[in-house]
């Protein structure tokens, strides 16, 4: 229904521009570049992208004529890739770390609720870490609840990071929880209690359903946490479990196989190359972060660089991304995965784990991470490999739409770069 | 994850969870007030050799550090950044007694020597880190091993990080990995005065003297803004404000200039053959004395460039220079004073936005210092980021030449060793290759401002103690030993 009145806005807005019968911004032709488009279309040298309304329509070679009326942008041989997806982010949701005021990612304190939880309603898009992460070529993100003490942080969202006043495009993506060292207060702070206590309030949301009644509900949850946990039983919902130890890492397959309609993915991961062959078994997908090779504790004393590798080659689906949700630097994705190309990775694949990968991981597939007719028309122009440190972007276009390459950095970049003058800083631009 | 920020959440390791514990983990050690070590080392002063006394009572804990066993090596066609600015492409670099002993395009090897064709690849001075808390706060980040923030008092001057180095800390192989052939271990930032620093070979050894780097001078580590009035705030004591952060700098140098009055007369007293009774020795006071006999260099963690410009006041008022700024986020719009000062700016590419005073961070912070005539470095402050200090490098030369500078690999180079070496007051030994000095040198696969170069061999003082494909030549610290991982490639 929605594929249908997108369509239908795209040909009125199409009739619309041919009357005007001048350039319409909302149709954009990319040429010349190197398209690498991590769909059907796979490589294209001297590709020609068309995008209109919003969503690519169109993917080719050189021979793909170019419509009337299209803004055309030559490429000159630069690379051409679907907009890079953070998997794991609190962008929106944090504006200054230090700064309780600006921190809406969690909840503290006494509250009847933690599944239920719901991050969607705090997303901040007037945030400045939404510039500052589009211009570098991130447009979709996964913004997480953390933790807490408990072992359910809540609810997720997926967003965009282009203009308006409303981000979210997935509210309630999926779930996020901890197993681990710690376990959570609600479990005694154990490895063994974060099991139970996961497993325990899984069953009542089944338990729930059944009878859906809060003023005679007693289990490990609330009702209300029971009630939010209904889909994530029925494997509508993800569950991300944040997990690092190879044993932890075998708790959550063993879980798959106890619940097997659970839709669950790894965040972390450490050690899951010691059980990569039992993670692509079990289908379970991992966001991970290459840089992890220090035992930094008890949980990741195996932790290698060269866990992204041995991960995607034992054919894990592996998503690229900061497991401990970084925000200010989610930009960095790139260079996680360029050095996750250093260490045995395929190069390709490491362009899809920050793509078709996490919006595979999260269901959206069909909507994002590649160029592919239909697609929401997230592209990014590069001055160079963008797996390379000194590479980046051209051009942003998120749902078509150019994003203008400024953000509060480079304002600030631009006010002080020539420190002459007796002018004041304030009154500089 | 920057030490600055995290208390190592181990369940999330949210960022912005650990960024609001804050801080305790980062930056700063010290030892109890009035620590009892060293007190009973200095009554030899009335022997009549004050000034030695005090100075062999200035390294009681004396470098054990001898080079590796080395043999000469000659490393040809390559394309050589000498850390200094310079480049030559097809370039070799002897190696020779532990020292680079010719760079250039047509070298001669001696017999003995070690010959390696390195077509494509490309040498570089060793990486110098100037702000790490490897061994203070090792890996793993238990509890237990948290020694990097004597967080009692705002100003214990009086301890020394190594005292708390663990030399087993397996960050230390990490980091030999990116190419790190020295660094500068420090106190954490809680403190005003956090306590001395010590820069360190990174060779594996079973006690921190074993890597201390001979002659080095000290670091006092001092800290502005959050971080002090933070945590002695929120204990309801001074400092609580950044008002009280300086008042507290500024009643110890006061107290540290009567200190250096006393000694000064005593020792002239001891000069001129009269007698005299040495002053009493206080550890506090004799690190802050270091500095204003210029004997020790000031380490600033500081943020804001209004509170750098307060700082380069302060040392004026009191007589000492201040070393290098560490973290220096607003650096850039204070370059020119930097430059006039002659103090260096130690930075982060790209991290921003933790806490109020990083929020003004920019991508082209360490090249606008360095264009504004400063001098610029590249730090950690991280165990992750020091494995990578060239790619920090990149990315901020990149960032700069987009907007508009035109910076060069070997320019942009001069961060990551020389300049450090600056910092730290070892560019007469190290962070150039320059016949004479030490080799302390990295071969490196690819370009080291590519994501995808690591570091292929790594030699310190003309001695191979990293080899990306030998892993006899890979050292493993006993905490890794027979555990899950030990010997796999990190």
């Amino acid at each position: 229904m929605k594929a249908l009145a997108t369509s239908l806005a795209t040909s009125l807005m199409a009739g619309l521009s041919l009357f005007a019968g001048q350039a319409d911004a909302q149709s954009i032709a990319i040429t010349g570049g190197t398209i690498h488009s991590m769909g059907p279309a796979g490589l294209i040298e001297d590709g020609t992208l068309l995008m209109k309304d919003g969503v690519i329509e169109a993917v080719g070679d050189s021979a793909l004529a170019v419509p009337d009326g299209y803004r055309v942008i030559k490429a000159e041989g630069r690379p051409v890739t679907p907009g890079i997806f953070a998997a794991f982010t609190q962008i929106g949701l944090v504006e200054v770390g230090a700064v309780e005021d600006t921190r809406d990612g969690s909840v503290r304190g006494d509250v009847p609720f933690h599944a239920a939880f719901d991050v969607s309603y705090a997303i901040n898009p007037a945030s400045s870490l939404v510039p500052v992460t589009r211009i570098e070529g991130i447009t979709r993100a996964a913004v997480t609840a953390s933790g807490g003490d408990h072992v359910l942080a809540g609810q997720g969202a997926l967003i965009h990071l282009g203009e308006g006043m409303d981000l979210v495009t997935r509210p309630r993506a999926f779930m996020t929880a901890y197993l681990g060292a710690d376990g959570g207060d609600e479990a005694g702070n154990s490895r063994a209690g974060a099991v139970i206590w996961l497993v325990n309030a899984l069953k009542d949301a089944n338990r729930y359903a059944k009878a859906p009644n809060p003023s005679e509900w007693a289990g490990v949850v609330s009702a209300l946490d029971a009630e939010a946990l209904a889909p994530v039983v029925r494997g509508d919902q993800k569950l991300l479990i944040h997990a690092s130890r190879a044993s932890d890492l075998l708790q959550v397959i063993r879980l798959k196989k106890e619940m097997p309609k659970l839709d669950l993915a790894i965040v972390g991961a450490a050690e899951g190359w010691m059980l990569a062959d039992e993670l692509a078994a079990a289908k379970i997908p991992v966001i991970m972060q290459p840089f992890d090779n220090l035992p930094s504790d008890f949980s990741h004393l195996a932790a290698t660089q060269k866990n992204a590798a041995r991960l995607s080659q034992a054919g894990v689906l592996v998503a690229i991304g900061d497991t401990g949700a970084d925000s200010h630097n989610a930009r960095l994705v790139l260079q996680y995965a360029g050095n996750a190309v250093a260490n045995g990775m395929d190069w390709a694949y490491a362009l899809a784990s920050i793509t078709i990968n996490p919006a595979r991981l999260y269901g959206v597939e069909k909507e994002l991470g590649s160029l592919e007719p239909g697609k929401r028309a997230d592209v990014v122009i590069w001055d160079g490999d963008p797996l390379e440190v000194m590479s980046s972007p051209d051009a942003v276009f998120i749902d078509g739409d150019e994003i203008e390459l400024v953000s509060r950095q480079t304002r600030l970049r631009d006010r002080y770069m020539n420190l002459g003058g007796d002018q004041p800083f304030a009154y500089r631009d | 994850m920057l030490k600055d920020i995290t208390l190592k959440d181990k369940r999330a390791g949210l960022a912005i969870a650990t960024a609001l514990t804050l801080t305790l983990s980062g930056c700063a050690t010290a030892l109890g007030n009035g620590g009892v070590s060293g007190s009973t080392a200095t009554t030899e002063a009335s022997s009549g050799k004050g000034s030695d006394a005090a100075r062999s009572a200035a390294d009681p804990y004396p470098s054990t550090y001898r080079p590796l066993a080395s043999r000469p090596t000659l490393i040809r066609n390559a394309v050589v950044l000498d850390g200094a600015g310079n480049r030559i492409n097809d370039g070799s670099v002897l190696l020779q007694d532990g020292k680079i002993s010719a760079i250039g395009k047509d070298i001669k090897a001696p017999a003995d020597a070690v010959i390696i064709d390195a077509a494509g690849k490309w040498v570089t001075p060793g990486i110098i880190d100037v702000h790490s808390h490897l061994g203070v706060y090792p890996s793993p980040g238990v509890r237990a091993h948290s020694d990097g923030n004597e967080a009692t008092a705002p100003v214990t001057a009086n301890v020394w990080a190594e005292h708390s180095v663990w030399p087993q800390d397996p960050g230390f192989v990490r980091a030999l990995a990116g190419g790190i052939t020295a660094l500068q271990a420090l106190p954490g930032s809680a403190n005003l005065f956090g306590g001395r620093g010590v820069t360190l070979k990174n060779v594996p050894a079973r006690t921190v003297q074993g890597m201390k780097f001979p002659d080095a001078l000290y670091g006092l580590k001092m800290a502005c803004g959050e971080n002090p009035k933070r945590v002695y705030g929120s204990k309801g004591r001074s400092p609580a404000t950044r008002m009280g952060n300086f008042a507290g700098y500024r009643e110890s140098w006061i107290k540290a200039t009567d200190y250096k009055v006393k000694w000064d007369e005593y020792e002239a007293k001891v000069a001129r053959g009269d007698k005299a009774k040495a002053p009493t020795r206080d550890l506090e006071m004799d690190t802050l004395k270091g500095v204003l006999d210029g004997d020790i260099i000031v380490h600033m963690h500081c943020y804001r460039a209004d509170e750098m410009a307060q700082v380069i006041d302060m040392s004026k008022e009191f007589g000492y220079q201040v070393g290098t700024f560490h973290h220096a986020v607003e650096a850039y719009k204070v370059a020119d004073l930097l430059a006039e000062n002659g103090t260096c700016a130690a930075m982060w590419a790209d991290w921003w936005g933790f806490k109020m005073e990083a929020y003004d961070g920019i991508r082209e912070n360490i090249p606008f210092v360095h264009q504004a005539g400063a001098c610029a470095i590249v730090h950690s402050d991280s165990e992750v980021g020091i494995q990578r200090l060239n790619q920090e490098a990149a990315k901020a030369m990149a960032d700069a030449n987009k907007a508009g500078l035109k910076i060069s690999k070997e320019i942009a180079w001069t961060w990551l060793s020389l300049n450090p070496a600056r910092s730290l007051g070892i560019d007469n030994q190290t962070g150039s290759l320059e016949p004479g000095k030490n080799a302390d040198v990295v071969l490196w696969t690819d370009d080291p401002f590519s994501s995808y170069a690591k570091a292929e061999k790594v030699y310190v003082d003309g001695a191979l103690v990293w080899d990306l494909n030998d892993r006899t030549v890979q050292p493993v610290m006993d905490f890794e030993l027979g555990q899950p991982g030990a010997g796999d490639a990190k």
